[in-house]
């Protein structure tokens, strides 16, 4: 047993440094370190530079146009990136619907969507949620009607992340009878989000920003051909994608490139009696802490990886990496605000929201995006199955009970 | 002891609870906190009719005797209905601080009016460098000719756009950390030299940042003994401190109760979520934090009214068990609530944000702990 790269990995790093030195723009960087917002075309600008060098099918197969990577040399391609400040992927289209199509998709699917999820010049939403399906995703009741060669679709979708920014979104509908309140009768269809009769509407967050909407369909006829696999079997392809993103779930590289953003922000930051809040032991008391829990959280996910590299199913741990990594990654950014004290009480959208540049070289600036962040956060112990589901899944799963 | 309410103090809180309830309809707040003012200039007036403006000041100064416990009472009920008025920042801190110092003249001048509720005052004693101490001033006031030219930096200035005057804290003598050399001058807003940057908080709340650069002031702007006002500034500070500790508590109660009564309407898997064991107990857990919470506050309001040597420890205490309290309430509250805790247009977002606000405000949890060790 090791935890060591192989000198192909190390060359492959620093591959990955150099590209990434080179290639990344100072703008986009700069949005990223700041915890400022990005705007759609710089995610889309990042991911077309990663996609011209090959390297953004990061989980994808070659035969799709993905890098074919090990575990290991994706764990260290997110490392690097987080290092880096380069953005996150939006996942929609290469983490989520991408593997989908590429698994269960027609070839006229494949062939369709795939180049562009690849590229971004599509972007995808997720139609899962509705009002009165959040935790209890079967309960969903947006429903799909078959007439022909098409369906027509009717219902609500809520919390739908990018949907105003989206030109597709994946669904999961209702086609089995009214009564059949079972997985049985869902459906997985991809959606055109310029078909008619469908309506976008903002739901504004708390800290002030758009990223999720409200969708509501109304008589939308969509393709039989957008349909994934068959009939009332949507839940498995469903299941399939929540499934799939075994890596990168905990979010330890980004988490990592934050806890020690945070210690460098300390060393300049005053504690109010002529010196620096890094030399607050109580403070730094708990930065340890929390560097400890990270520890121990990278090395359940690299048990995973390990597990992944040769071959094996990962074991029982990696049902920990959504609950562990979203409670670290709070955690950090409440030491973010903590150690930002009078600094972090001012709301500047400008820089949150908008463009303007944060001066990283002043302390009060490189505090100004921590709170809205901290707000904004919040939220990942609640989508993507909420923090108690998971344990309640794992309770069951895991343990049996 | 008798650790309950007398009879006025039971009709104020019902009179607070009955304005809320009447004028906070949540979108109205909305409203009024979105104007180019950041709150309602009616309410305020009200505000004054009631008598509320009265609470924190001696019958000698015009006031109404200034017991904790009634400012606690008032303050936890604007907690609940999340009251903009900057009732804190005119009232608590820069009231405060004229009655503290003032000379007959100056509280004639600056304090009857503001019980009045016709002049908004705000206090400067923040620096980009101090965190949370206060006898951290490098604003210095140099004496030249007849009276004072001022300069320095004073940020999160609460009510700083709309103040008609500022109390500003300054140094006269010392270095930069001494609680010697720190005085007090009152500055009105629009003078040559004084540059205001106007901005919301996270929790929506008006605040400035203010640059003065060779702002000159006569003699007779001097509040107190020169050199003198750290003690007056400190015991403002623990007062308007204990204040938002209460509002705090009324928060935390408000999130408790909506939670609750969310849950138990709430359904998923074909239940209401109230039902689920996993949820009870975090609501239990919120329960007791709320309570744990108001018994501190009991406790510093008594320690307060008894003026006794240890009230400042008292309010440390205070603060940092409801900032451990306040986090928990906050974020639990929005977890329960799932998506819709996340969104601006529901009420319990505001609620998780002003807490955070006062979380930082008058100090976090870690540096009462230390006052309190220290003290
Ligand atoms: C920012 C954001 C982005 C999102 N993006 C998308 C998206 O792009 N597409 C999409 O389809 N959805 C998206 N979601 C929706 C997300 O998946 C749901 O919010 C989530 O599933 C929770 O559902 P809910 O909000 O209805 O809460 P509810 O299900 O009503 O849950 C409320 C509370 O009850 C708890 N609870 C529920 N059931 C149980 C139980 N059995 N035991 C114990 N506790 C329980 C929950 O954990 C939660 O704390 C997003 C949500 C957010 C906040």
């Amino acid at each position: 047993m090791n935890a060591e790269l192989s000198s192909d990995d190390l060359d492959f790093q620093d591959e990955v440094r150099r590209f990434l030195g080179s290639e990344l723009p100072d703008d986009i960087r700069g949005r990223v370190e700041s915890g400022g917002r990005l705007s759609k075309e710089q995610h889309v600008r990042w991911q077309k530079v990663v996609y011209e060098r090959g390297w953004a099918g990061v989980n994808w197969p070659r035969q799709y146009g993905g890098t074919g990577w090990t575990p290991v040399q994706k764990h260290i391609f997110e490392k690097e990136c987080a290092r880096a400040y380069a953005p996150e992927f939006i996942s929609f289209g290469l983490k989520m619907v991408g593997p989908v199509i590429y698994t269960f998709g027609t070839d006229e699917q494949k062939q369709r969507f795939l180049p562009s999820i690849l590229s971004s010049d599509t972007w995808w939403c997720q139609g899962y949620s509705e009002p009165n399906a959040g935790s209890d995703l079967v309960a969903l009741t947006t429903t799909a009607v078959r007439r022909g060669d098409h369906y027509v679709v009717n219902g609500a979708k809520t919390w739908t992340t990018y949907a105003h920014r989206a030109d597709w979104m994946f669904c999961l509908v209702r086609t089995g009878a009214a009564d059949v309140k079972s997985q049985e009768a869902i459906t997985f269809l991809l959606i055109d989000m310029t078909s008619p009769g469908i309506t976008v509407s903002p739901i504004i967050t708390l800290d002030g920003a758009h990223e999720v909407n409200e969708v509501f369909l109304n008589d939308v006829k969509v393709p039989v051909d957008n349909r994934i696999g068959e009939e009332n079997k949507g839940w498995s392809y469903a299941k399939f994608l929540l499934n799939h993103e075994r890596t990168n779930i905990a979010k330890v590289a980004i988490s990592r490139q934050r806890l020690s953003q945070l210690k460098s922000l300390l060393l300049v930051t005053p504690d109010g009696l002529g010196g620096f809040l890094s030399d607050d032991p109580a403070f730094s008391r708990k930065l340890a802490e929390l560097e400890i829990e990270l520890k121990a959280l990278e090395f359940t996910e690299l048990r995973t990886l390990s597990a992944l590299s040769t071959g094996e199913s990962p074991g029982p741990q990696s049902s920990i990496l959504k609950v562990c990594g979203t409670e670290v990654a709070q955690r950090i950014d409440e030491l973010f605000v903590e150690a930002a004290g009078m600094a972090g009480l001012p709301y500047r959208p400008d820089h949150y929201l908008g463009n303007a540049e944060v001066d990283q070289a002043g302390c009060v600036e490189s505090y100004v995006n921590r709170t809205p962040w901290y707000f904004n956060n919040r939220k990942a112990s609640i989508y993507g199955g909420s923090n108690e589901i998971q344990k309640n899944i794992i309770a069951k799963t895991v343990l049996g009970i | 002891m008798d650790l309950s309410y007398s009879e006025e103090q039971l009709l104020l809180k019902d009179s607070v609870s009955r304005f809320v309830a009447r004028s906070y309809e949540f979108n109205r707040r909305r409203d009024n906190l979105h104007s180019s003012l950041g709150y309602s200039a009616e309410n305020w007036a009200l505000f004054a009719e009631l008598g509320w403006l009265m609470i924190p000041f001696d019958e000698e100064d015009g006031g109404l005797g200034g017991s904790a416990v009634d400012l606690m009472i008032l303050m936890e009920e604007f907690g609940k209905g999340l009251v903009v008025e900057p009732f804190l920042a005119t009232t608590v801190l820069a009231g405060g601080l004229v009655a503290a110092l003032g000379s007959d003249r100056q509280k004639g001048d600056y304090l009857s009016p503001v019980i009045d509720g016709a002049m908004q005052l705000a206090a400067c004693y923040i620096e980009p460098d101090s965190r949370y101490c206060l006898s951290r001033v490098t604003t210095k006031a140099v004496r030249d000719g007849g009276g004072y030219v001022i300069s320095g930096k004073k940020c999160v200035v609460l009510n700083g756009g709309h103040a008609e005057n500022y109390l500003v804290v300054a140094r006269t003598s010392g270095d930069s950390n001494d609680q010697s050399g720190i005085s007090c001058f009152i500055v009105p807003n629009g003078v040559s030299g004084l540059s205001v940057d106007n901005y919301r908080m996270n929790d929506g709340v008006p605040a400035a940042d203010l640059v003065f650069t060779d702002v000159r002031v006569p003699e007779s702007s001097v509040l107190g003994a020169i050199g003198d006002g750290f003690k007056a500034l400190e015991s403002v500070v623990a007062r308007a401190t204990f204040a938002a500790c209460a509002e705090s508590v009324g928060i935390m109660d408000e999130l408790l109760n909506k939670t609750v009564e969310y849950t138990k309407t709430r359904k998923q898997f074909g239940v209401p979520i109230s039902s689920f064991q996993a949820l009870q107990h975090r609501m239990v857990d919120m329960f007791i934090a709320c309570e744990q919470s108001r018994s501190m506050l009991l406790m510093a309001a008594c320690e307060l009214d008894q003026g006794s040597e240890s009230s400042l420890k008292a309010v440390s205490a205070t603060k940092a068990r409801v900032g451990q309290a306040a986090r928990l309430v906050g974020q639990e509250a929005v977890q329960i609530h799932g998506g819709i805790g996340i969104t601006d247009e529901l009420d319990i977002s505001h609620y998780f944000k002003r807490l955070t606000s006062i979380e930082n405000l008058f100090g976090s949890v870690d540096y009462h702990v230390g006052r309190y060790m220290s003290a």
